[in-house]
C-alpha cells in the first residue's frame, strides 16, 4: 500500500483519555503498546481507521484506540467488520479477537470471513484460557489444561489456528508474540499491507490465569531452541547461532544439524510464503514441546496469498447493472412491467 | 360461440395439483392477467414444506387461491367457487375448501389406480365415479392425452410434453373467464427465450387449452368479471415480499443511503433476497451471510460505516438474532429487522402463516431492551410499512421492527403505487465536526427526539468508541454506575415512546368511532376483518374497526379510542399476544379470538365472532 501521510501523527495520537484495564503485567500492554506505535508508520488518516472486537480481555482494545471503534459481541467483530468493509472499502478495519471469541463462540464467522477475504486485518490474540470469565480451558488450550472448568484435565483436542485458518481459505497468515516488539511491529506492518484479509495471531501471555503459557518460544533461556524465525527467500534456521535447520524430505520436515560436516544452508527449506503447500507443511509445526525431536515453532509470515477481495468485487457488480441497465430509476421500478389504468 | 355468458361479481378459483405441476404458475398468470384487466384481487398460495414432496400424494400438494372480481376484494376468499385439479390427492386436499354447487374442473388422468391409492383413497373408490361429488358441477377433461397430442411431432419426449399440462389448464380457464391470452404469451416468450421447442410448445397447448373450450360441445358457461371500481390511477400487480423489496430500495433512495442487506436465506422471507438482488443498479449491496447472527451483525456494521442496514428472517432466525438486536440498541444505529411470520415455535410450520412473533418483536431480548415495532396489513401495504420502518430507524436512531407474514408475503394484489415524489422525506444528518478547540465529541448527547448523532468513520475530530457495554449518558464511555444504568435504561426506552410524536395517530377503518363493539386488528388479519366488518355494518350492527400498524410505540390516541367502546374484539393468528400488549397498557378487558391453524382467518369466521358477542 502507498504510504500518504498528510498530518504527522504519533503514538500518542492513539491513545484516549480512558484508564487501560487490563491486569498489570498483561501481554495486552505489550501489543497495544506496539499498535500504536506502528499506526502513525501506515499512512493512514486517524479517522480512517476502524477497530472493531468481540468480547474477552482483547476486546477492551477499541476503548483505548484513539480511531473510530466498535465493542461488539462474542465472536462477532468479524461479522460486524464484513458489513463495514462491504459497504466503506475505503476505511482500514481491525479485528482484535482472542482465542475464545474468534475460535470458539466466533468460529463459524472467521471462517467466513476469511474465504471471503475482506481487506480488513485481524489480530488473533491467543493466550490458550478464558481470561474474562476467570480461567477456563479455551479452544487451544494443550489436552490436560487444568483450569476452573477442567480439574481432571481438559479433553478437548485443541485447534491449530493457523492450520485452521489455511483450511478456511485464507490469503495472509502469520504468527508473532507480544514478548518481541521488534518483530511485532513487523508483522502488524506486513499485515496492513496485505490487500485481503491478514490473520495475525499473536501468543499473548495471560499472566494471571495462564502464566507462562508461551515462556518457551519467547523467554530468552530457550526461545533460540524453540523459536523458528520465517523470512522469505532464507532458509529455515534456528538454535544458537542458528546451529540447526529444517531440511523437506519429500513433504517431511526433517531437522538437521548444521554444525555437522555435508550439509550446507542451500540443502535447507528456502521459506516462500507464496507457497501454499509450503505454508500448510509449516503451520503443522505445532508439536508439544515436551515430545522428543519436536519440531521449533515458525513466526512471521506463513503464506501471502493475491486474490480478489468480496468487497471490491460486490462493489464492481454494482458498477457492471449500473452500466448495464443505467444508474436506477425510482419511478421505474415502482412501475414495474406490466400497469393498467383506471380512469 | 355456443355459451352464454354469465356476469359475475366476483369469482374464487382454487388451483390445485402436485407441487410438480407448475400450480403457483398456472396462479399467478391468472393473477396478472386479471389484474391487467383491471379486476381488484387477492391470492393465497398454499404450498407444501418439501420442496418435491412424492408425487401425488397429498404432503405434495400445491394450490394457490385467486380471489378477482369487479368489487372491492380484501381477502383471498372464503370458499372457493371453483376448484381445478389436476391429481386425486388435490381434490382430497382441497374439496372442503369448494362451496356446495361450485365447479371442479378436473386433469381426469391424474385419477388413475395409481394416483387414487397415493391419495389414500380406498380400494375401488373413485370420486369421479361414485357420486360423492353430486353437489358439485364436475367437468373432467384429460388433459394429459390432449396435450401429448397437441405436441405430437414437436419431438418432445411425453415427460417434457407434461410438464406443459398447466398451460392447457390455464388456456381452458382463460376461455372460461373471457381472458386475453397476451399476458401469459408474453411472459413465455420471455421465460424461454433461450428455448425456442419450449417456448412454441408451452404457447401451443396454451391455445389449445383455450381453444378446446370454444370448439368442443362443453356443457360450461362462460363468465365475465368485469374491472372493478377502484379509486383512479395507475395500477400495477404486487406481492407482499415484492413490496418489502421496492419500499427498501426506495427508502434508501430516498435518503441517499447505500442499502445493505444481510440475510440467511430462511422461508418465507428468501424472496426478498432474490428481489433485491436483481436491483444492484440501485447500488443496492446483498450479502448472504453463513448464519442469521452473522446476517444482523453485518448490517449493524454497514449502518454503523452509514449505510442502511437491514437484516431479515423469519421467527426461528430472528431467534438468533436476538443479541444483535440488543446490540443495536445500545449502539443506538439505524436497523430494520425483517420477520416474516411463520408458524412457530422451533421450526413450527415453515410454509404456513401465523403472527405469533409480536411478543418476541416487543419483548424477545435480554435486559429492558426497546426497539420499534411495525406491521404491514395487505401485500401492497408491506411497501409503506418498511418504508416507514426505514425512515423511524434513521431519522430515530434506532433498530425498527417489519412485520409481515407468510400469507402477505407470498400473496398479491393490485397497488395503485406511489411516484417518487409522493413518498415522504426521509431526513439523515451525518454528524459533522463542529468542536471547538478542546472540546471533546460526545457521541450519546441527544437532540430534541432524544436522538444522538450519526457519526460515521471518515470524519475529522468525531474519532469514537461505542459497544454493548453500559455506556456513560453523553460521553459514551463505559460505565458501571448504578445511577448511570437506570437513567440510559429510562432513557432508551423514551427514545422510543417519543417517535410517538412523530407518526400519525390511529384511524378508523370502518364504523363510527364510539359504539358497541370496536375490532382491534394487526397485521394481515386485515382483509377478513375489513370484509366482515363491512358486512356487518350493511346488516345494521354497530362495529368499527382500527388496525393497529405502530405496535410499539402505539399511536397516543388508542387509549382514548378504547374507551368509546362496550365492547373490545381482537383477533389474532396466535395464541392472545397483542391483547396481552393492550390489556397491559389500558387495563382493558378485551375479547381474544384467536386462530392459530397456520391459515388466515375467514371472513365468515370474524364475521361469525361479532354476532356472536353482540348477542
Ligand atoms: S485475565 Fe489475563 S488476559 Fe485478561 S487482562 Fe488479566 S492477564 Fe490479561
Amino acid at each position: 500500500m502507498e504510504l500518504n501521510t498528510t498530518t504527522k501523527l504519533t503514538a500518542k495520537d492513539f491513545i484516549t483519555d480512558q484508564d487501560v484495564r487490563w491486569c498489570p503485567g498483561c501481554g495486552d500492554y505489550s501489543i497495544l503498546k506496539q499498535v500504536q506505535t506502528v499506526m502513525p508508520e501506515l499512512g493512514l488518516k486517524r479517522e480512517e481507521i476502524v477497530f472493531i472486537s468481540g468480547i474477552g480481555c482483547s476486546s477492551r482494545f477499541p476503548y483505548y484506540m484513539e480511531t473510530y471503534g466498535m465493542h461488539s459481541i462474542h465472536g462477532r467483530a468479524t461479522a460486524v467488520a464484513s458489513g463495514l468493509k462491504a459497504t466503506r472499502p475505503d476505511l482500514s478495519v481491525w479485528i482484535v479477537t482472542g482465542d475464545g471469541d474468534a475460535l470458539s463462540i466466533g468460529g463459524n464467522h472467521l471462517i467466513h470471513l476469511l474465504r471471503r477475504n475482506f481487506d480488513v486485518n485481524i489480530l488473533l490474540f491467543n493466550n490458550e484460557i478464558y481470561g474474562l470469565t476467570k480461567g477456563q480451558y479455551s479452544p487451544t488450550s494443550p489436552i490436560g489444561k487444568v483450569a476452573k472448568s477442567t480439574p481432571m484435565g481438559s479433553i478437548d483436542h485443541p485447534f491449530n489456528p493457523l492450520a485452521l485458518c489455511l483450511g478456511a481459505g485464507a490469503t495472509f497468515v502469520a504468527r508473532s508474540m507480544d514478548r518481541d516488539p521488534v518483530h511485532l511491529r513487523e508483522m502488524l506492518k506486513r499485515s496492513n499491507n496485505h490487500k485481503g484479509t491478514a490473520l495475525l495471531e499473536i501468543y499473548q501471555n495471560c499472566n494471571v490465569f495462564n502464566d507462562g503459557a508461551f515462556e518457551v518460544f519467547t523467554e530468552k533461556a530457550s526461545k533460540k531452541q524453540e523459536a523458528i524465525f520465517v523470512e522469505q527467500n532464507k532458509p529455515l534456521l534456528f538454535g544458537e547461532n542458528n546451529s540447526k535447520g529444517i531440511k523437506l524430505e519429500g513433504l517431511k520436515p526433517v531437522i538437521v544439524n548444521m554444525d555437522e560436516g555435508g550439509i550446507s544452508a542451500n540443502d535447507l527449506w528456502i521459506h516462500d510464503e507464496k507457497d501454499a503447500t509450503k505454508a500448510n507443511i509449516l503451520s503443522r509445526f505445532f508439536d508439544d514441546v515436551k515430545k522428543e525431536n519436536h519440531l521449533p515453532r515458525p513466526f512471521g509470515v506463513f503464506y501471502s496469498e493475491d486474490r480478489y477481495c468480496y468487497e471490491d468485487v460486490l462493489q464492481q457488480q454494482v458498477n457492471d447493472a449500473i452500466a448495464a441497465k443505467g444508474k436506477g430509476n425510482l419511478n421505474d421500478l415502482l412501475k414495474g412491467k406490466n400497469t393498467w389504468e383506471v380512469k | 360461440m355456443n355459451n352464454n355468458n354469465e356476469i359475475k361479481k366476483q369469482v374464487v378459483i382454487l388451483f390445485a395439483g402436485d407441487s410438480g405441476d407448475g400450480i403457483q404458475l398456472t396462479g399467478t398468470q391468472f393473477t396478472n392477467t386479471a389484474a391487467l384487466l383491471g379486476n381488484d384481487i387477492s391470492t393465497f398460495p398454499n404450498f407444501p414444506a418439501e420442496i418435491r414432496a412424492p408425487q401425488g400424494t397429498l404432503a405434495g400438494v400445491s394450490g394457490f387461491q385467486l380471489h378477482f372480481g369487479s368489487v372491492e376484494i380484501y381477502t383471498p376468499g372464503d370458499v372457493a367457487d371453483v376448484l381445478v385439479v389436476m391429481n386425486a390427492a388435490a381434490l382430497k386436499a382441497n374439496i372442503k375448501q369448494l362451496r356446495e354447487g361450485g365447479i371442479i374442473i378436473v386433469n381426469s388422468d391424474g385419477f388413475d389406480a395409481k394416483n387414487l391409492k397415493l391419495a389414500k383413497y380406498p380400494n375401488d373408490v373413485n370420486p369421479l365415479k361414485d357420486g360423492s361429488l353430486s353437489k358439485y358441477k364436475v367437468y373432467e377433461i384429460d388433459v394429459t392425452k390432449l396435450t401429448r397430442s397437441c405436441l405430437e411431432g414437436s419431438g418432445m419426449g411425453t415427460k417434457e410434453s407434461d410438464r406443459s399440462k398447466n398451460m392447457f389448464v390455464l388456456g381452458y380457464i382463460y376461455w372460461m373467464y373471457n381472458r386475453k391470452l397476451d399476458a401469459t404469451i408474453e411472459f413465455i416468450k420471455e421465460q424461454f427465450k433461450k428455448s425456442p421447442t419450449l417456448l412454441d410448445a408451452n404457447i401451443k397447448v396454451l391455445k389449445a387449452g383455450y381453444h378446446f373450450g370454444d370448439t368442443t360441445e362443453t356443457p360450461m358457461n362462460r363468465y365475465e368479471v368485469k374491472a372493478a371500481e377502484m379509486p383512479k390511477g395507475t395500477y400495477r400487480n404486487i406481492m407482499g415480499n415484492q413490496a418489502t423489496a421496492l419500499g427498501l430500495v426506495a427508502a434508501s433512495s430516498k435518503a441517499d443511503l447505500t442499502l445493505f442487506y444481510a440475510t440467511y436465506p430462511i422461508t418465507p422471507a428468501s424472496d426478498i433476497l432474490h428481489e433485491l438482488s436483481k436491483h444492484k443498479n440501485f447500488g443496492v449491496k446483498t450479502f448472504q451471510a453463513e448464519d442469521e447472527i452473522a446476517a444482523i451483525t453485518a448490517a449493524i456494521g454497514a449502518s454503523f460505516g452509514g449505510s442502511l442496514g437491514v437484516t431479515a428472517s423469519s421467527g426461528p432466525g430472528i431467534a438468533l438474532k436476538g443479541e444483535a438486536i440488543g446490540l443495536a440498541l445500545m449502539l443506538e444505529l439505524p436497523l430494520v429487522i425483517v420477520n416474516v411470520q411463520r408458524g412457530g415455535p422451533s421450526t413450527g410450520l415453515p410454509t404456513k402463516t401465523e403472527q405469533a412473533d409480536l411478543l418476541q418483536a416487543l419483548y424477545g431480548r435480554n435486559g429492558e431492551a426497546p426497539v420499534a415495532v411495525i406491521a404491514a396489513s395487505t401485500p401492497s401495504d408491506c411497501f409503506n410499512t418498511v418504508y416507514e420502518a426505514c425512515r423511524i430507524a434513521v431519522e430515530h436512531m434506532t433498530p425498527v421492527f417489519f412485520l409481515s407474514d407468510g400469507y402477505i408475503a407470498n400473496g398479491a394484489e393490485p397497488w395503485l403505487f406511489p411516484s417518487e415524489n409522493e413518498l415522504k422525506k426521509i431526513e439523515v444528518h451525518f454528524a459533522e465536526n463542529k468542536l471547538k478547540d478542546g472540546e471533546k465529541f460526545l457521541p450519546y448527547k441527544r437532540n430534541e427526539k432524544l436522538v444522538r448523532e450519526w457519526a460515521i468513520p471518515g470524519r475529522n475530530g468525531l474519532e469514537h468508541r461505542v459497544g454493548g457495554i453500559e455506556k456513560e449518558n453523553e460521553t459514551g464511555n463505559i460505565s458501571y454506575d448504578p445511577d448511570n444504568h437506570e437513567f440510559m435504561v429510562k432513557m432508551r426506552e423514551a427514545k422510543i415512546q417519543k417517535i410517538a410524536d412523530y407518526i400519525p395517530e390511529q384511524k378508523f377503518d370502518q364504523g363510527n368511532e364510539k359504539g358497541k363493539l370496536l375490532i382491534i386488528g394487526w397485521g394481515s388479519t386485515y382483509g377478513s376483518i375489513k370484509t366482515a366488518v363491512k358486512e356487518s355494518i350493511e346488516e345494521g350492527l354497530e362495529v368499527s374497526h382500527i388496525h393497529i400498524k405502530y405496535l410499539n410505540p402505539l399511536p397516543k390516541n388508542i387509549g382514548s379510542i378504547i374507551k368509546n367502546f362496550e365492547k373490545i374484539l381482537i383477533p389474532e393468528m396466535n395464541n392472545g399476544q397483542l391483547i396481552k400488549v393492550l390489556r397491559d397498557k389500558f387495563l382493558v378487558d378485551a375479547i381474544a379470538y384467536n386462530k392459530i391453524k397456520g391459515m388466515p382467518f375467514t371472513a365468515a369466521e370474524i364475521k361469525n365472532k361479532i354476532v356472536e358477542v353482540l348477542q
